[in-house]
């Protein structure tokens, strides 16, 4: 049924990667040049031919995505054999390299190869865990329909504020003005959404109603909440304000809630897709790096 | 008596249109009677811009108006300027409301406007479509009383009455709720009878306060007003009394009358009650009532170009003339395969003498029947269709014989002239459940499914005949590798068809049971109370039986079985079926074998914590009636939309399928996708029957499709759009290189192509038939989020998810 990349196929890859790594150490403990190893030796040569071919590969993933109608295997399997192959480049690059490094190309081809491993990682790691975050934190509603009716209570809001007063009214404006939801990818990592300044902004608003509408009953204290607000305004001010200040608390509460859940939804997707734009940028400098450690290697040595 | 004309012509459809053009240009005298203001009101309906097909393409077009594929105005404009070119005598507004033959053979018709007519014969070309149900109450007719809605952003800020909870009442709701203040008024306290999204739509609609409805509510009476604000009020009988509403419109849409009541009171008679029955007409198109004369749609021919043909012919008949129909060369073509016949009418007469299933029919019926089917001359050995094929056309035998070998019988079973086969996937909608070779000699008619369905739901002896042999067939199929035929033919005497709607209990558990089941038709579920809680243990599908337990080991039903979609089973006799056994050991050893599978599958099921949860959830969303659905784990999907793209990059720049939208359960998500159904919903109503089926299964919709929407409308899972051909697109290389056109998965942009009236067609998912290698969206999916099942394969899946 449902199979995973790591799964796939029984793990046919990770088997197939593990034993490329056991014949690749056995190798490199079998075999003596005479020498301290390196990438000069036959064992170098073969370690780092494999190795190349499989940088071009990896690389081609990207184009195997993008060949809907290939029937040459399956994208899962491409990237079940992409992730434990691409694992096993590890060793293999060290072994061909006899773990020589310096300040120098052969060693930045190195280094750039190992990030973009690493962001790799980071990628199945997000795979794995957000998609479930994401399910939970829907809860069966599709982002648009989140947002339709974040927008929906949002005029809702403005009209009952309408009813109220001109600085509630004001308040609650702004308070939709300031509410951007996406946004750079700063923001959409960050999952926030400015629904909290709103509430604060009504908050007072109400705090200064109740005290310009002459400080008869209880002063207000500072930290109450907003319904005990509400009921202590009940003193004072006529009560279909009060109810409809209720309801306000309550839209602007419930439109938070929707909000926070947009905001994360946007974050778990934005998890799930930055790394690409490590993980691809860097493969292509390190395909750079590499082709310039090859002409290095065969025109200067 | 009112004006006496030679051919009075009911409705301006393009049948009736034609009839009359023609009668003009012949000079008889006629009158054509149109209840609209305008000309051909089914046409005149469409939407704006509609490109119209004029399919069939290889029939010719007979008719002195002109008709080409093209957009409705045109077509329109061109039949108005040839109705004042021949004089068309017709009169507008005139809704024939009564026609009756008198005893000296004229016939009276009276209008609803009052006026009335003398005729010797009467054409009948008043289509499908019937009239617009109204509201039945005072004040039904007044001008701010409407029965249609065209444009909803027409309105604006207005106090608008809708009646009725059906798709197009919710969808004019919603519709007008942008700029309006809308009430509902529903009958009943649900909006159960509308598709799903429809359906979710309006609820929350009423929940956030857009739309007011009223519930177990109807109108009373609609009242103009001469005073105040409001134009008029509707008054409403609700449950806690009476309620008013001030309104400036009222839109009712109660659906349509069918036309049949207005048939059958013109003296008309239907060959059975099933709604889809046509009335049988002669050859010259002439009903039972001599002289009355049925064309078009309304006959059950469902396409312009046939209406207009038929209208034509008519009046030719009717003036005495002999025409060769307009189809007579493609019948004859058909027919060029088969040698030494004189006459047409000769080798459809032996066509209906050698195959009985046949000879109830009337000649029209024939003609129309091989019309649509193909005459087959296979090879002695030619395999004709294969087990496991998902086709459904039906097979009648005309000469030779056709070998069948069935699963576990070593000899294969010989049919001969006369008898036909492929009954059982027509009727069960799944995969055939045997091979099909070609004897010595072999002439086979082959008949698509809908032909074949029109007329099992006209003719009751076609009916009869075919259920017969389909009971026979499924019980020997089952028993037949012990039992022989004639040990079965009494359980075949005691057999009887049941139905279920979806829902209904076929057996309860704890009862005695006295009988089994084969399933014939859709699908069961079985469940058992396990702590007070229903629990799903597993799904039977078509072609397989329940029940026999209760008649093998314990007296009593161990389980529950409920149909999960409409379904019809064969009810077969428990006294019957244990006498068979007590005579067969061999065959009871075999079904005790299958018996201890079962139990311990249920077992297993049952052990499962909310196992069989994720099938019921499967079950409500439909499932039961797919063949192969789109599932995705919603804990592996990242979202990154490859399947959609996939689709898209396969099918013409559109996707077919929408990942997101659909209910999750569990982290099982049933995107809005097609399921390949296995009697699709969408073949009901499509005049050029472009929906098909492939040998492996799935529903595609071929290239004659004109484009009418009716699937869309009838696929209760919103799954078809309408869509026009897209531009071509530059390859994946010049797109990275090059930059140009549209990237991958990204829709196709091209404004210029969008305005000028492109033939909008509808599309939808064909499970990559023409794909190498499969379904693209699955094999698109980098993490194997997306997989694709058959409801066989639901309880594995059930237990895989635990
Ligand atoms: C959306 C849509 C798109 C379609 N597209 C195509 C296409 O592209 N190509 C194609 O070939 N076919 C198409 N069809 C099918 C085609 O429209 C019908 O097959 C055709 O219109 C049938 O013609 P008809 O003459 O039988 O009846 P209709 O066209 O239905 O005409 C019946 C006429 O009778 C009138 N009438 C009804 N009752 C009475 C009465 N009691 N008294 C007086 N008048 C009455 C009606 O007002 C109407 O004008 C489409 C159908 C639909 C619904
Ligand atoms: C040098 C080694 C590697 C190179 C050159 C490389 C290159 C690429 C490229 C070009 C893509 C295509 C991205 C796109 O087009 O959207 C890709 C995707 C991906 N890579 Fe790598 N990769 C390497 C190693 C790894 C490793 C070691 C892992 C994991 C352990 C990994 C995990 C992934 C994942 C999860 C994807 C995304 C698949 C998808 O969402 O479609 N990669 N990689
Ligand atoms: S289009 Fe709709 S009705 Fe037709 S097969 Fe697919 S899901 Fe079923
Ligand atoms: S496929 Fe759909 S739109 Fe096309 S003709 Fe058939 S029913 Fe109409």
């Amino acid at each position: 049924m449902h199979a995973s990349f790591l799964t796939h196929a029984r793990s046919r890859y990770l088997w197939i990667a593990l034993a490329l790594c056991v014949a690749s150490i056995t190798a490199y403990v079998w075999h003596d040049p005479g020498i301290a190893p390196n990438g000069g030796t036959w064992l170098g040569y073969t370690l780092g031919t494999i190795g190349a071919l499989l940088i071009v590969w990896l690389m081609l993933f990207g184009v195997r995505k993008r060949s809907y109608a290939s029937t040459l295997g399956s994208t899962l399997g491409w990237l079940s054999a992409h992730v434990y192959l691409g694992t096993a480049l590890i060793l293999i690059a060290l072994l061909h390299s006899g773990f020589q490094f310096g300040w120098n190309l052969h060693t930045l081809a190195l280094v750039l190869m190992l990030a973009v491993i690493f962001s790799g990682f980071f990628g199945v790691y997000a795979y794995l865990r957000y998609p479930t975050l994401m399910t939970r934190n829907r809860d069966s509603a599709t982002r648009d329909a989140m947002l339709e009716e974040v927008a929906e209570i949002d005029q809702n809001a403005l009209a009952l504020a309408d009813g109220i007063a001109p600085e509630i009214h004001a308040v609650v404006l702004r308070s939709i003005q300031n509410t951007r939801l996406g946004g750079g990818v700063w923001t959409q990592l960050r999952a926030r959404d400015g629904s909290d300044l709103a509430i604060a902004k009504v908050r007072q608003a109400i705090a200064e109603r109740a005290t310009q509408s002459g400080g008869a009953g209880k002063p207000l204290q500072a930290g109450q909440t907003l319904v005990a607000m509400v009921d202590f305004l009940a003193g004072q001010t006529d009560d279909r304000q009060t109810e409809a200040l209720r309801k306000l608390i309550d839209m602007l509460s419930r439109k938070r809630a929707l909000a926070t859940r947009v905001a994360r939804d946007i974050q778990y997707q934005a998890v799930m897709e930055i790394w690409l734009y490590v993980h691809v940028p860097l493969s292509f400098s390190l395909l750079a790096a590499l082709l310039g450690h090859i002409v290095v290697v065969f025109f200067y040595w | 008596m009112g004006e006496r004309f030679t051919i009075a012509i009911v409705g301006s459809g393009p049948g009736g249109l034609s009839a009359a053009a023609r009668a003009a240009e012949r000079g008889t005298s006629h009158v054509l009677l149109e209840a609209e203001p305008h000309l051909s009101n089914t046409i005149y309906r469409y939407q704006k811009g509609k490109y119209v097909m004029d399919e069939p393409a290889i029939l010719p077009l007979r008719s002195p108006i002109p008709f080409a594929a093209g957009l409705r105005e045109t077509i329109l404009g061109a039949w108005d300027d040839a109705t004042a070119r021949l004089k068309v005598n017709v009169r507008h507004g005139h809704e024939v409301s009564a026609i009756q033959r008198r005893p000296d053979g004229v016939f009276d018709i009276r209008c609803g406007n009052g006026a009335t007519f003398e005729a010797d014969a009467v054409v009948l070309g008043i289509g499908l479509q019937g009239n617009l149900r109204k509201l039945g109450v005072a004040g039904e007719d007044l001008p701010f009383v409407q029965y249609q809605l065209d444009d909803p952003d027409a309105y604006e800020g207005e106090t608008i009455v809708v009646v009725g909870a059906g798709d197009a009442a919710i969808e004019n709701a919603i519709a007008l709720a942008k700029q309006n203040n809308v009430v509902i008024v529903n009958r009943k306290d649900e909006f159960a009878r509308a598709k799903k999204g429809n359906e979710q739509g309006i609820l929350k609609a009423i929940e956030d306060g857009l739309i007011e409805c009223y519930y177990n509510a109807a109108p009373e009476r609609v009242e103009a007003l001469s005073a105040g604000r409001k134009p008029g009020r509707m008054i409403l009988t609700t449950e806690k009394g009476r309620a008013q509403i001030l309104v400036d419109r009222v839109i009712a849409r109660l659906g349509a009358t069918a036309p049949r009541g207005f048939v059958e009171a013109c003296g008309v008679t239907f060959p059975s009650k099933d709604p889809a029955s046509v009335p049988a007409i002669s050859a010259q198109y002439e009903s039972n009532v001599p002289k009355l004369y049925i064309v078009g749609a309304l006959g059950g021919y469902p396409l312009i170009k046939q209406a207009m043909n038929q209208g034509y012919e008519v009046v030719e008949t009717i003036c005495g003339d002999v025409v060769e129909p307009a189809d007579a060369p493609l019948l004859k073509a058909k027919f060029a395969s088969l040698q030494g016949f004189a006459s047409l009418e000769q080798a459809l007469g032996q066509i209906q003498r050698s195959v009985p299933v046949l000879s109830h029919i009337t000649p029209l019926q024939m003609r129309e029947f091989m019309l649509d089917s193909d005459i087959r001359t296979p090879a002695d050995g030619e395999v004709i269709f294969t087990r496991n094929d998902y086709t459904n056309s039906f097979y009648s035998i005309v000469e030779g014989e056709a070998r069948v070998a069935i699963e576990g019988q070593a000899a294969p079973v010989v049919l001969r002239r006369g008898e036909f086969f492929g009954e059982m996937s027509l009727i069960s909608g799944r995969r055939r459940s045997a091979t099909v070779t070609a004897g010595p000699n072999c002439v086979l008619v082959e008949t698509p499914r809908r032909s074949m369905n029109r007329l099992i739901a006209s003719v009751e002896a076609v009916k009869r005949e075919i259920d017969r042999v389909f009971i026979v067939r499924a019980i020997q199929s089952r028993f037949a590798p012990e039992a022989s035929v004639a040990q079965l033919a009494e359980m075949a005497e005691g057999a009887t068809l049941k139905r279920y709607k979806a829902g209904d209990i076929v057996f309860q558990e704890g009862e005695v049971g006295d009988c089994l089941h084969l399933v014939r038709v859709g699908s069961l579920t079985i469940s058992r109370n396990i702590g007070g809680r229903d629990v799903v243990l597993t799904y039977v599908a078509a072609g397989n039986y329940v029940g026999e337990m209760a008649l093998m080991g314990e007296s009593r039903r161990s389980a529950s079985a409920r149909a999960a979609i409409a379904t019809e089973t064969i009810r077969l006799d428990g006294d019957a079926f244990k006498r068979l056994l007590n005579r067969i050991p061999v065959l009871k050893l075999r079904l005790q074998k299958e018996y201890k599978d079962r139990t311990a599958a249920n077992l297993a099921m049952q052990a499962l914590p909310g196992g069989g949860d994720i099938i019921s959830f499967l079950m409500a969303q439909g499932a039961g009636e797919a063949t192969d659905i789109l599932l995705i784990d919603e804990s592996l999907c990242v979202r990154c939309d490859n399947c959609e793209k996939a689709c898209a990059e396969t099918h013409g720049g559109t996707s077919r399928l929408d990942r997101e939208a659909g209910p999750t359960y569990a982290d099982v998500h049933v995107p809005t996708s097609c399921r390949h159904c296995e009697h699709p919903h969408c073949m009901k109503d499509c005049p050029p029957d472009a929906l098909r089926r492939a040998p492996n299964g799935e529903v595609f919709i071929a290239d004659n499709c004109i484009g009418c929407g009716n699937c869309e409308r009838n696929c209760p899972y919103g799954v078809i759009h309408m869509a026009s051909k897209p531009p071509k697109k530059p390859g994946l290389l010049q797109w990275l290189l090059l930059g140009r056109g549209p990237g991958p998965g990204e829709a196709p942009y091209d404004p210029a192509v969008k305005k000028d009236g492109q033939a909008k067609k509808a599309v939808k998912c064909d499970m990559c038939k023409d794909q190498a290698g499969g379904a693209a969206c699955v094999r698109a999916c980098p993490t194997g989020a997306a997989i694709r099942i058959s409801p066989e394969e639901f309880p594995a899946y059930a237990q895989s998810r635990r």
